[in-house]
């Protein structure tokens, strides 16, 4: 009889960001050497029996194709998410722990699947992706929120050497546990880099300011009215699902924050002395 | 002549801060800002009071304006935010979900 089945190698990295491990099963060498160097510093290892990642994507790696311009579409049915973007379309399911990725051996589609499942399972426990820098000085993080152009990268370059950073792009933010950090919010470093394309150290603390950022003709730094605050920060907030309850959620969570961390404006001038405003 | 009832869209999410009330669309995450008069009327939807009654009782007294237009305006108004599936409106009373029934 000859054989009906081949033995296929299955290669596996865990990635772990925010504290949440996501393992990723792939039978393609070259894209295992593709994510062992995009999340250098944030891989991990976690054995079956000692905890298993709470969430496993097998990754089929297709032939290229040309990629439409279609934009991120993220929906639910019973229980099951579809990510489907012009790069890759995937499949997950939270009750299974487990989902399917479909796309070329690139880092691109995948750091995308990874940041929109973040951002589904933060939007449950009262946490967010934020359209921010953040960086960890004196044992506290600060986050630096705006649109593109607004210094997130300015201000990450000019962090001094007794600042890290979590990142130049995505912060991570997550409820701190009851007992920890005062119950308020914590910073995670992530991979997710902007334009100064260096990951983010992959270390947290509790986030003690977030500011709007500004450039102007001098540092200064302006307390902010709660509900514009609240409407910055919304503003800034990384969600794609079509699904009202998170949204919902994700919008009570926006409150919460800055019931609870102060939110300010910093203008500064883009140069090293804006960080003698920065926890020092 | 009709009147018209409003109930809030429970498929929105609310917040008050500081006086301002916001409210955001569950469908698509459109963010709202409401002003002073459609605050009232968003905080008087009940489903059961007219929109001539909430108009008698909490516009004219706060804005000091005549009934009659005040009317006009708050009507336009209801059905703008309807418009954006903040309220529901209707020319008859829309009955409330009891609190701790199934949806």
């Amino acid at each position: 009889m000859p054989e009906l089945t081949t033995e296929v190698e299955r290669l596996s990295v865990v990635i772990e960001i925010g504290d949440m491990p996501v393992r990723v099963n792939t039978s393609d060498h070259s894209f295992l050497g593709i994510l062992q160097d995009r999340y250098s510093g944030f891989l991990t290892e976690v054995e079956d029996n000692a905890g298993r990642p709470e969430i496993e994507f097998d990754v089929e790696i297709i032939a290229p194709f040309a990629v439409p311009d279609a934009n991120v579409r993220v929906t639910q049915h019973l229980g099951h998410w579809s990510l489907e973007a012009g790069d890759f379309h995937a499949e997950w399911n939270p009750a299974r722990h487990s989902g399917r990725i479909r796309q070329t051996a690139n880092p691109y589609s995948i750091d995308a699947v990874l940041r929109i499942v973040h951002t589904l399972v933060l939007a449950r426990q009262g946490g967010f992706l934020l359209h921010s820098a953040s960086a960890v000085r004196n044992g506290k993080a600060f986050l630096f929120a705006g649109v593109s152009g607004a210094g997130k990268t300015t201000i990450s370059r000019l962090a001094p050497s007794d600042a890290t950073l979590l990142t130049d792009e995505i912060s991570y933010v997550r409820r701190s546990e009851l007992g920890k950090h005062d119950a308020g919010y914590t910073a995670f470093g992530t991979p997710f880099t902007g334009e100064l394309a260096k990951l983010g150290e992959n270390v947290s603390a509790p986030i003690a300011a977030l500011y709007l950022l500004a450039q102007g003709p001098e540092n200064r730094i302006e307390p902010i009215a709660p509900a514009e605050a609240a409407r910055a920060l919304l503003a800034n907030v990384l969600f794609f699902a079509e699904d009202e309850e998170l949204v919902q959620s994700i919008f009570h969570s926006a409150f919460e924050f800055v019931s609870r961390v102060p939110v300010s404006r910093l203008t500064f001038v883009p140069d090293a002395r804006v960080w003698e405003l920065i926890g020092s | 002549m009709s009147r018209l009832y409003m109930a809030r869209n429970p498929r929105v999410a609310a917040r008050s801060l500081d006086g301002e009330m916001m409210i955001m669309s569950g469908r698509d995450s459109t963010l709202f800002t409401l002003n002073k008069t459609a605050t009232i009327l968003w905080q008087s939807a009940d489903g059961t009071t007219p929109l001539d009654e909430i108009v008698k009782i909490r516009i004219c007294p706060e804005f000091e304006v005549e009934p009659a237009e005040a009317l006009q305006d708050a009507e336009t108004l209801a059905r703008e935010l309807a418009s954006h599936e903040i309220l529901q409106i209707s020319e008859e009373p829309i009955p409330q979900p009891v609190a701790g029934a199934p949806r």
